[in-house]
Order: C-alpha cells, then sequence, then structure tokens
C-alpha cells in the first residue's frame, strides 16, 4: 500500500477550491494553509504556456522531514503518509528547514502542521477533501503500489513530472502533462 | 426632505475617527467560531439539510453538514444535481463564510441626523425600521405616485421583493443581471433563434468536439458545470479554440489560441462566416431547412475575408482560415460559446447575433454536442387577487428606445432618478436588496448623483457596502445557508427542482427576505397578497401541486422530472421557431423593421488614447462578487487584487512586481486605492487587467462605530470606479463598458503636502 | 519571461517568500555550542598532555565559563522553540540520524562534565583567584567546598572525578569534538537548502568553533606563554578556516544550478558585503593580521584580535542561518 496523487495540469484551473475544502476539513487557522496553488508561465506573448499545480506535502518515500525530526513526532504511517504527533511536537521547526516545499508550518498552537492526504477520511475509503470536491477532477488519489488502479494507470499511461526531484526525496505526487 | 442634495454618503471625513479605521491581522479573525483542536466531521455522522447556493448565480443544489452542536460544518455539492454533479466550485465549498462572517448586517438601521448635521446610522429595532420604510414609500407615493419607487434586486432574495412591489402597484425594476451582464446575448439569440439561452446556457459541451469561447474564460468564472463539462472535452482530445487579448486560463488548456486585438470580435465572426459559408463548411440542409435569410447572409459576408480580418484583429489570416476549418470539421458538435457578461462595447447585440448565426451555420442548435433543448419543470404560481396595474413601468423607461429590451435596464431606471431629468416616468425613491449599484452599474459619479437626488432609499443585503452608506434604512438579511427561498426549477437537460432550506437559524437579528417583504407588504396594507404565515406553506403548496412535497425534497434536496419533449432535433424533422419567419433568421426580419442592422456589420470601436492602456477586466475564480470578497475563507484565498501588466510596459512606466500603481482615466478620475503590479505576459502589451469587484469603499458610521467589510476594505482598485466611458447598446440598452482607457500613476496622488 | 508565483494567498509568516523561521537564537546557539567545544577542546587535551600547569588557565580555569555558555546556549534553543512546555519530549527519546536529537543529548553530557571539571580544581581556582587578590569569589568556592564536604552525591562525584581525570578528560575530549562537529553537521543535514547542503559545512564549523575557543582563552589568560601559543594555533586555524570557504564557494559555483544559485548569494548576492567584508575581512584575515605583528613582536592588545574572531564567529553562523534559508531548490520542469 503507498498512496499517492495524480494531478492533471491540463485540465487544473486554479481554482483553489482544494485549498478552501482542505481549510475547511481540517480546521487549518486563518492565515495558514496546507495546500496551495503554484501558476506557472513560459514565453512570450502571444506563444505562451501556463499550467497551475495545486501544491502540498508530497508524502515523499525519502523523508528528510521525519530524519531530522528529534522527538519522533513527525512519522510515517501506513501507506507511506507523513504525519506530525501534536503531543510529541516541541516546535523546533527542523523539519520545516529540511522540507525543500515549504509544505509545513508553525501552527499557532505551536507544533508543526500539514497535510495529511486526510487520512481521517482515507481511513473510510474516501478521498482526500482537495481530491473530493475538485470541480475539474483533474486530481486523483490512490494506492501506487496496485498497478490496477486508476492512479497508476494514469501514471503509467502519462508524461508526467513530480516537483524538485533534484532534493532526492522520491516526492509521491506526480503532475500529469 | 425638499433640500435637493440631502444625502451625504455615511462615512467618517476627514480624519474624525482615524483610530478607529485599524483593521485587525488576518490571523485573529475566525478564532471565535473554528475550534482549537483538530476534530474532523465526516460526512456520514453529520446531519444534512438541502441547500442551493448563493454565492454565485449557477445556483448549484448541496447539502449543509451540521455536528453535534448544531454548527455548519461544511457544504458539499448534491451528486444528483446538474448544476454541480456533486462537485461546489471553491466559492461554494466556501460559502459558510459567509454566514460566519462577523462584518455582516447584523441588526436593522436608520439614518439619524445629529445636532451639528453629521448623518450616521443608528441601531434600531424591526418595527422602527420597518415603520420608517412604511412612511418612506407611502411619501413617495403621496407626492409622485407608487411607479416612482424603484426596485434594483439580484439573486434568489429578488422574486420576494417583486412579489412585494408587484403587489403595491409598481413595476419600475430591473436587476444588474440584464443591462450590465446578459441582455445583449439574450437578445441577439432571441433574435435569431426566437428563444434566448438563460441559466445554465444550454451548451452540450460534455458531448462537443469543438468549442470556440470569444472573451469567456470559463474556468475563472467558475460557472461550475460548464468547467466540468469543459474537463470532460480535454479528457476526450476536443478541440478547444479561444479568443482573447489575455491569456486565459482557458486559453493555456486550448488548442489553439487566437490573441485578438480587443473590441474586433465581429470582424473575426464575420471572417469565420465567410469562410465557413465560401468553403460550404457549413452544415448544409440543416441550413436549408431552418435557416432564413442565408443568400443574403452570403452576399453580407463576402467583403468580410479573412485577410480584411486579419487587419483589424491582428489575428493572422492563416489562423483565421485554419480555425473556421476547425468549426466546420467539428459541425455539428460544434459550439461557439455565447458568453455570459456579454456588455462590451455597446455593439454586444450584433456580436452575440454574430455567434448566434455562426452556430446555426454550423447545425449546432438542437443538436447533439451543440446547444440542446433544456426543459423545466413548471411550477404553478401561488394564488393571490390579480396584481394592480401601475400607470407606467420599467417598459415606458426603456422599451421605446431599445426594442429588445427584455428586461428592466437598471442604469436607465436609475437614469430617471437623476436631479435633471424632467420627464414623466420620474424614479425619487429606490429599494436595493443584494445589489450594490456602486460597483455593477458603470460611471460612478452618475450614480452618486443619482443617489444623492433620491428621497428616499431601502437597502436590504447581508453585507454593509458602497450602497449601504446612502440608505435611509438598512435591513440585515439572512444568508442563503438560513433562509428559506423559491424552489429551484432551472432548465436543464432533464427537469428538476431543488429546495434550499435554513440549515440553522439567522445570526443576530437578521431576517429571511420572504420575511422582510411580507412584513412590509403588510404594513402597506397588501394581506390579501400574504395569505399565509411562513413560506414553507407556499412550497409546500407548490410542491404538492406537481407531485412532490416539502417532507420528500428535505430529504432529496433535489428532483428530476421525466422529460416530456426530445433534448434534440430529430432527423429532418419540422420545427418551429418562435421568430417571425419561424426559422432560425440568419437575417433578423425584426431588426430589419426596426431600423437596426439586420445582419451584423463591423464597425471600429476607436482607438486607445496616446498614453493610455486598456482596462480589461474580468473574474477571478474564488470571487463573484463584491460581497465574496470579504468571505473569510474566500479571503484568504485571494486577498488583493493584482495589476496584470505586459513586461514591455512595465519596462518603459519603470515598474517592479508588487509595486503599488494608481491609476486614472481619460476623464481624470484618480482610483481611490492603489493596487499592486503584477508583471506577466499573458496580457497584451497595451492593456492592463483587473480583477472584478475589488476596491471596496463601503464604509459606514453605526452608533458611533465603524462597521465595513474589514478584509477588503480599500484593497486594490475597483475597475467600476474607473469605467467612465459607457456605451449603451442600441437593440438593448445594455451598457458597453470595455472601451475604457486608464494611466498608470506610480506616485501617490494622495500623498500629503508636507506644510510648510 | 519565466513568472514562478503563488496563485492563493499563503502569506504565512517565515514561510513566504522563503523560509524564514531560524534567527539570531539559533545562531547564538551554534556560536555558544562551538565556542565551548573549542575551550573544552583544549583543556582536556592539554590536561591529556601533562601540560594542567603550564598552562593553567586553558585547563582549569577557562572550563569553568563552559558550563554557562552551554546553559545561555540552551536557553536560547528552548526560547526558540514554538511549543515550549513539550521541550521534555526532546529527552524521552534518542534519534540517531537527527542531528538535533544527538545534539541535544550531547549537550546533557557536555553540560554535565563541564560543571564537574571545574569543579575538581576548586583549590587550583581558588588559588587562581587569590592570588590576583579576587577574594569576593569565596562565597562560591565556600560553597562549592560544603557541597563537596555535606553532600554524598556531589562529594561522590566531585571525588570519583578527581582519581578518574584522565579518564573523563577522553570522554570530554570526545564530546567536545562531537559538540564541535555537531554545530556544523546541524545545518549540513538539511540538504533542502543547497547552501546548507554541503560536506565542508561541518569541518568549517569545528574549525571556526575551535578558533573561537583558542580566542576565548587568548582574550582571558594573563600568561604571556599561554597566551603566544594560542595565537599561534588560532592563525593556524584562521588559515584553515579560509582556505574551508574558498572551497565551499568554489564547490556551489561548480554544482549545478540550486547550488550556483546559493553561492551567488555571497558573489554579488545580498551577503556578499557581510560575508567578505565583515566576516572574512574583519573576523578572519585582519585578526590574522594583527597576530602575526604581535608575534614579531610589535605590541597589540591581545583583546583586540580575540574579541574580533569571536565577534567575527558568531558573526559567520548568522549569515550562515540566514543565508540558507533564503537558499533553496528552484522550482524547474
Amino acid at each position: 500500500m503507498r498512496y499517492g496523487m495524480a494531478i492533471e495540469v491540463n485540465k487544473c484551473v486554479g481554482c483553489a477550491d482544494c485549498v478552501v475544502a482542505c481549510q475547511i476539513e481540517n480546521n487549518v487557522p486563518m492565515g495558514y494553509s496546507r495546500d496551495w496553488i503554484m501558476e506557472h508561465v513560459t514565453g512570450t506573448y502571444p506563444v505562451l504556456n501556463m499550467h497551475f499545480e495545486s501544491q502540498r506535502c508530497n508524502h515523499c518515500d525519502d523523508t528528510p522531514c521525519v530524519r531530522t525530526c528529534p522527538t519522533g513526532a513527525s512519522h510515517v504511517i501506513e501507506g507511506g503518509i507523513v504525519k506530525v504527533a501534536q503531543d510529541d511536537c516541541i516546535g523546533c521547526g527542523a523539519c520545516i528547514e529540511a522540507c525543500p516545499y515549504d509544505a509545513r508550518y508553525f501552527h499557532p498552537d505551536g507544533y508543526v502542521d500539514k497535510c495529511t492526504f486526510c487520512d481521517h477520511r482515507v481511513e473510510e475509503g474516501l478521498d482526500p477533501a482537495c481530491v473530493s470536491v475538485c470541480p475539474t477532477t483533474c486530481m486523483h488519489f490512490g494506492d501506487l503500489d496496485n498497478p490496477d488502479s486508476e492512479i497508476s494507470k494514469l501514471i503509467n499511461s502519462r508524461e508526467n513530472f513530480t516537483l524538485i526531484p533534484e532534493a532526492g526525496t522520491a516526492p509521491q505526487i506526480f503532475y500529469l502533462k | 426632505m425638499g433640500k435637493l442634495n440631502r444625502r451625504d454618503f455615511i462615512k467618517i471625513s476627514g480624519g474624525a475617527a482615524a483610530g478607529a479605521m485599524v483593521t485587525p491581522p488576518l490571523t485573529n479573525i475566525f478564532q471565535s467560531f473554528v475550534s482549537k483542536k483538530e476534530k474532523h466531521l465526516l460526512e456520514g455522522e453529520a446531519t444534512k439539510v438541502s441547500t442551493v447556493c448563493e454565492v454565485c448565480f449557477w445556483n448549484c443544489a448541496g447539502w449543509v453538514y451540521k455536528d453535534r452542536e448544531n454548527n455548519i460544518r461544511k457544504v458539499i455539492g448534491n451528486d444528483i444535481d446538474p448544476h454541480c454533479n456533486g462537485r461546489l466550485c471553491p466559492r461554494g465549498t466556501g460559502g459558510l463564510g459567509m454566514y460566519y462572517d462577523n462584518d455582516r448586517l447584523k441588526t436593522p438601521l436608520i439614518r439619524v441626523k445629529s445636532k451639528d448635521g453629521k448623518q450616521s446610522f443608528r441601531k434600531a429595532t424591526w418595527d422602527e425600521a420597518l415603520d420608517v420604510i412604511e412612511k418612506g414609500m407611502k411619501n413617495i407615493e403621496k407626492k409622485y405616485g407608487k411607479e416612482s419607487m424603484a426596485l434594483l434586486f439580484h439573486g434568489k432574495t429578488g422574486p420576494h421583493f417583486e412579489h412585494l412591489f408587484k403587489a403595491w402597484g409598481s413595476d419600475t425594476m430591473g436587476e444588474p443581471a440584464g443591462a450590465q451582464c446578459l441582455i445583449t446575448r439574450e437578445a441577439g439569440f432571441i433574435a435569431t433563434y426566437g428563444s434566448g439561452l438563460g441559466s445554465p446556457e444550454p451548451t452540450d459541451i460534455t458531448n462537443a468536439d469543438c468549442l470556440v469561447l470569444l472573451g469567456h474564460h470559463i474556468g475563472e468564472n467558475m460557472h461550475n458545470g460548464h468547467v466540468q463539462d469543459v474537463s470532460t472535452l480535454i479528457d476526450r482530445g476536443g478541440t478547444i479554440i479561444t479568443v482573447d487579448p489575455r491569456f486565459s486560463t482557458m486559453a493555456a488548456h486550448s488548442t489553439s489560441w487566437l490573441p485578438i486585438k480587443p473590441g474586433t470580435d465581429i470582424a473575426l465572426l464575420l471572417a469565420w462566416m465567410n469562410v465557413i459559408i465560401n468553403e460550404e463548411l457549413y452544415d448544409r440542409d440543416y441550413v436549408a431547412k431552418y435557416t432564413y435569410g442565408f443568400e443574403e447572409l452570403k452576399q453580407h459576408v463576402q467583403k468580410y475575408s479573412p485577410e480584411w480580418a486579419a487587419g483589424i484583429t491582428t489575428i493572422p489570416a492563416g489562423d483565421i482560415y485554419k480555425s473556421a476549418r476547425q468549426m466546420g470539421g467539428g459541425s455539428p458538435r460544434t459550439i461557439v460559446h455565447p458568453g455570459r457578461h456579454t456588455a462590451w462595447y455597446g455593439d454586444d447585440t450584433q456580436r452575440t447575433r454574430a455567434i448566434a448565426i455562426l452556430n446555426a451555420l454550423l447545425g449546432a442548435w438542437g443538436r447533439k454536442g451543440g446547444f440542446y433543448f433544456t426543459e423545466k419543470v413548471k411550477l404553478p404560481k401561488e394564488v393571490h387577487p390579480p396584481f394592480p396595474k401601475p400607470k407606467w413601468t420599467w417598459k415606458n423607461i426603456s422599451k421605446e428606445k431599445h426594442k429588445m429590451a427584455i428586461m428592466g435596464i437598471t442604469n436607465e431606471i436609475m437614469d430617471n432618478g437623476l436631479p435633471e431629468y424632467k420627464g414623466p416616468y420620474k424614479v425619487k425613491g429606490m429599494f436595493f436588496t443584494a445589489t450594490n449599484p456602486i460597483q455593477s452599474i458603470p460611471d460612478e459619479d452618475k450614480i452618486k448623483r443619482i443617489l444623492e437626488n433620491q428621497e428616499f432609499i431601502v437597502v436590504v443585503d447581508t453585507m454593509p457596502s458602497e450602497i449601504t452608506g446612502y440608505a435611509d434604512v438598512v435591513l440585515p438579511e439572512a444568508t442563503y445557508l438560513e433562509r428559506l427561498d423559491h424552489i429551484r426549477t432551472s432548465h436543464h437537460k432533464s427537469p428538476n427542482i431543488a429546495l434550499r432550506y435554513p440549515a440553522v437559524k439567522p445570526r443576530w437579528e437578521s431576517k429571511p427576505g420572504w420575511w422582510i417583504a411580507r412584513e412590509i407588504g403588510l404594513r402597506l396594507g397588501l394581506k390579501d397578497f400574504y395569505e399565509w404565515e411562513d413560506f414553507e406553506e407556499v412550497l409546500d403548496w407548490q410542491l404538492k401541486q406537481v407531485g412532490s412535497s416539502m417532507e420528500e425534497m428535505k430529504k432529496l434536496g433535489v428532483k428530476h422530472f421525466p422529460r416530456k419533449t426530445p433534448i434534440y432535433l430529430k432527423k429532418d424533422e419540422d420545427y418551429w421557431f418562435n421568430t417571425n419567419t419561424g426559422k432560425i433568421e440568419l437575417y433578423s426580419t425584426d431588426f430589419a423593421e426596426w431600423g437596426y442592422d439586420p445582419m451584423p456589420t463591423y464597425k471600429p470601436h476607436g482607438d486607445i488614447p496616446a498614453g493610455y492602456l486598456r482596462l480589461i477586466y474580468g473574474r477571478i475564480p474564488m470571487h463573484t462578487f463584491g460581497r465574496t470578497l470579504n468571505n473569510p475563507y474566500l479571503n484568504e484565498l485571494k486577498n488583493e487584487p493584482k495589476l496584470w501588466v505586459n513586461p514591455k510596459v512595465a519596462r518603459i512606466y519603470g515598474l517592479n512586481n508588487e509595486q503599488e500603481v494608481w491609476l486614472q482615466n481619460p476623464k481624470g478620475k484618480i482610483s481611490s486605492f492603489s493596487i499592486k503590479v503584477r508583471i506577466t505576459e499573458r496580457i497584451r502589451h497595451n492593456s492592463v487587467f483587473l480583477p472584478h469587484g475589488f476596491g471596496n469603499k463601503g464604509r459606514i458610521f453605526v452608533d458611533g462605530k465603524v462597521q465595513e467589510m474589514h478584509l477588503t476594505y480599500g484593497r486594490g482598485i475597483s475597475d467600476a470606479e474607473m469605467i467612465s466611458n459607457v456605451l449603451i447598446d442600441p437593440e438593448t440598452g445594455g451598457t458597453g463598458m470595455k472601451n475604457n482607457f486608464v494611466k498608470i500613476l506610480t506616485d501617490n496622488p494622495y500623498k500629503k503636502e508636507t506644510t510648510s | 519571461m519565466k513568472e514562478y508565483i503563488l496563485d492563493t494567498t499563503r502569506d504565512i509568516h517565515g514561510l513566504y517568500p522563503h523560509v524564514h523561521i531560524w534567527g539570531f537564537p539559533i545562531a547564538a546557539y551554534l556560536f555558544l555550542g562551538g565556542l565551548a567545544a573549542g575551550i573544552l577542546l583544549f583543556a582536556t587535551l592539554y590536561y591529556l598532555k601533562g601540560k594542567a600547569d603550564d598552562m593553567p588557565f586553558t585547563v582549569k580555569i577557562a572550563p569553568i565559563f563552559t558550563f554557562i555558555i552551554i546553559m545561555l546556549g540552551l536557553m536560547l534553543l528552548v526560547f526558540d522553540l514554538h511549543h515550549k512546555l513539550y521541550v521534555f519530549k526532546l529527552f524521552m527519546t534518542f534519534r540517531i540520524e537527527s542531528p538535533m536529537s544527538w545534539g541535544a543529548w550531547t549537550l546533557v553530557g557536555v553540560s554535565i562534565f563541564s560543571l564537574l571539571w571545574p569543579l575538581s580544581y576548586i583549590d587550583d581556582i581558588e588559588k587562581y583567584l587569590h592570588d590576583r587578590g579576587w577574594r569576593r569569589l569565596d562565597v562560591v568556592t565556600k560553597f562549592i567546598r560544603d557541597l563537596e564536604h555535606n553532600w554524598l552525591i556531589p562529594r561522590f562525584l566531585i571525588i570519583s572525578f578527581r582519581k578518574y581525570r584522565t579518564f573523563f578528560a577522553y570522554i570530554l575530549l570526545i564530546l567536545s569534538i562531537i559538540l564541535g562537529i555537531y554545530t556544523g553537521i546541524l545545518l549540513s543535514a538539511f540538504n533542502a537548502h543547497p547552501l546548507w547542503n554541503n560536506p565542508i559545512l561541518g569541518p568549517l564549523f569545528l574549525t571556526s568553533g575551535i578558533s573561537t575557543g583558542s580566542a576565548f582563552v587568548m582574550w582571558l589568560s594573563n600568561n604571556k606563554k599561554e597566551r603566544r601559543l594560542m595565537s599561534n594555533i588560532d592563525m593556524a586555524l584562521i588559515a584553515i578556516e579560509l582556505f574551508f570557504i574558498i572551497h565551499m564557494v568554489m564547490g556551489l559555483q561548480a554544482g549545478p544550478e540550486a547550488f550556483k544559485l546559493a553561492g551567488s548569494l555571497f558573489l554579488g548576492g545580498p551577503f556578499t558585503v557581510t560575508f567578505w567584508i565583515l566576516f572574512v575581512g574583519f573576523g578572519l584575515i585582519l585578526p590574522f593580521v594583527l597576530e602575526a605583528f604581535e608575534l614579531k613582536g610589535y605590541h597589540i592588545p591581545p583583546a583586540l584580535p580575540a574579541l574580533l574572531v569571536l565577534i567575527g564567529g558568531f558573526l559567520f553562523r548568522i549569515i550562515m542561518v540566514q543565508a540558507g534559508q533564503v537558499s533553496e531548490y528552484p522550482f524547474i520542469h
């Protein structure tokens, strides 16, 4: 079992429904966010390219955040989901510094917070909140280990990229071109 | 009361209460209801109440989920609703922020004048406020007649007040959704097909092969159903052709993008017709059977060659040929999308006529993958005595000037409230519900003069905005999550109805629109028109007439009914279109009779004045109206707009990213606030882009305290403020707002002179 | 033109436009750790070389300060935590992969030994103070003697420490080296920041830490021979530091895009002046020159080069902490 995401950037309109759905689902305090939209434009008018990326924790295979955590608060649960145990976190910021994606932040209550792939929903067989609301259905969530899952098929059949592969973290969110 | 300029906008003048202007930091607002401990609420564990979204006009049906303490926790789309297919857009998902917004209007407010002449609001009870309204409306009636009290409305709350006004005896009403938005489009299609499009537009994108978008930025406008449909079109590898001076989101997802010179769409449309007719790419059987005036059209478009259009539109002729052939190749599964906000250049009915004609040539109307025939459930009207007949209505104001004015023309109704208006249809009192003319109707200075000339103004709304400051009485309305409104009977592929039921009690002293309208009605002696206590009784009765009930709808949220008519034209089916000729009129007989162009012609709109840039405005996906800007969740997504500037322009003006600038239009009007620059290649070099709705300056003074939409007050520049050149569409009276220009000011024009 | 912009509002303090969550306290913590490591290294090293009496300040007196320095550093570290009440969790587990974890444990060890080390020298310290006519601190020495005589556990600890001083010196030597390396490794463990993701950083911080330690001894010692020796050592350390710095900057320039960007922070970027003029110029080269002149016999107040080295060392850590957070992997695709 290895959870991951595939996001079709050819369909994403950057509406940020994923961002607001996450905020509401997870009670993310105002002024903070676990996911966000990046806009990528290249070229010169009128020869242009653009796409949006819905970004969040990449739930990497190689987790520098978990490695650098001095208390074990940052940990990996079944399915490769990277989580933070609030009551073990001392708020030293090591994991924030360790993440190349800036996916973690200090919750105003002191502990470090981040995307959980909505594991409380996944446990119940639901999609994460961001995936479940996406109007363009450009986001897909599922088991990367299962070659028959929708997401595995998408990733295998389409050209894709991950974010900052050179950081060597083996991110598990794939952007499909 | 007689003094003309009696109405001051209620605001703080000078430094009177500068201390109160400090905006609290962003992070502190919300803590009141977001519980600190992370506690999830899964849909399965929650109680749910059916709702119909009111964050925009798409009106998706959804479910409100509440926890055990009866707090609204989320809103999620109803799976069987064809508007959203279970997936709301960001505004719908974040809609609960509208309910939780602490800047809402909380109690009725009455305008008072202090001894020193300063005007402000005081909190009032409902009885006090309603009494003032009764007195004010009766006063207008006595002095000028009921007709001089106008209603300007928007959204699902509108019908309650329409009912009130009609029962009282005034039909002087309009909504900006007409003249400032889609009336020109409706007129263009009615003139061609004998029927308008309505909302949602019946474009069969899910079955199309080719979709053409002209300045219609799906994805940025978040017309939910269409965004989803286009997504499936991309999946199927369909062709998308986007015509836009801006590299819009959809332009980026398109097969081809034609960066057109603004204001030249008709030239492109005519050139497309030229190619499609001359290369015989049109649907010959369809055109022969269903259209009228093909030969005239053929003659008419001969002079509009792609080579000619290339010089005007700046799109290479080759691209025009290519795109026309792609459209022809897809026929009849090609849609030239009619768009929605089409109040652009003052010849917009003709522009949408051209779109309608192009669709007819391609055989798209009534065809799979084109435009489907809609069907809608007809709920019986509530029973009441016949409405009294007003001496004059909005039709007298607009219909004589504009034959295609199919609904009240807001700008003209308002114009009749100008002090210099001497005609018979004076407007002396105004009633606004859920609409803010300062942001929605162009030419702010004129609007202000009109408002200052009114003798009585009532505002019913959920949020304070610019218009609130001009009111004599302000009534706080409950948000859509707290109120019951009419059943949504949308026309769609499958006829369906949807219920908006209050999920929670209204916060503070706000009240649902139906209650407010009824209370005013009872005070005006209209008991006969309100023979019910609770609006639920009316809905229950209506529903029972079509074989449903309140009880059932509360459980289902959305109910589908079987179709009675075919969705597409059958092969060789005889079909009567609701036009003079009974056919699709490529040549409009009505227009010819009324002295309008029977077929669209290209007319130049005048170029950009030297030293100015064209102002292009549009939507961003996270906001709809001024009032969504203060929704804490949506504000969080985008809390300030950026002014898009091409790098070439930035170099000339010496601009940097994030630099603060001000705008000035050719009439010398300077923006009230500043805006940050975004240097981007996505905008044409001689234009700037501004997202619509920002630059709020609706600050009011209530019992010595400031009330405003504090998250959005003063952030960015309002496009409406910069629009002063309004081109009136002759057929409809719609306001063309896209021929406006601005100059970028890098120095703060409001910087205080240093006192020596 | 290339644009890569955040489209939604995510102005979380300290995350945009680049991570900035570590500031002065962490830099100070790293500086103090390196300084303590340097002082203890010299103390234990010269004790083991049998020079305890030749170099009394280095071996016996200077370590008094290390306990205070380490406590100060730990206070700053705790002060910088966002979830302060949970700080005990740091000592509920040991995580070998996390430098933060083994650093915390090392500090605990070092702080205990660095307290016992001077306590075991209480007689010498008292004599040292009396020689200089400082009797005001007699209260403290008397208190320590009372502790040693009347309380079982301190008595046992101090006595056994005296008895097995050589053994403990070895342990403390190792711990101080670990501490010195740790202050460098802490940053280089974060390979999300290309500037820190650099094998030179560990040795560079270690050298710099030892250099500040020698400067500290040089500054406060009044033994001419000791000062001269430390001055010599310091010059060598500065030379090694300079070598590492040049190596680091050149290494960054030779690396891939992200590393070039990191290097450019010092080569024309916002840190150019502070790094090359304030740190390298006034914190390394100037003290080196001053020390060289002093060796040649010119009269230079010994505090001057020492303080320059100390301030330079602190500045270096501030620069590295700040610049490291600015340096991020660019999104290229």
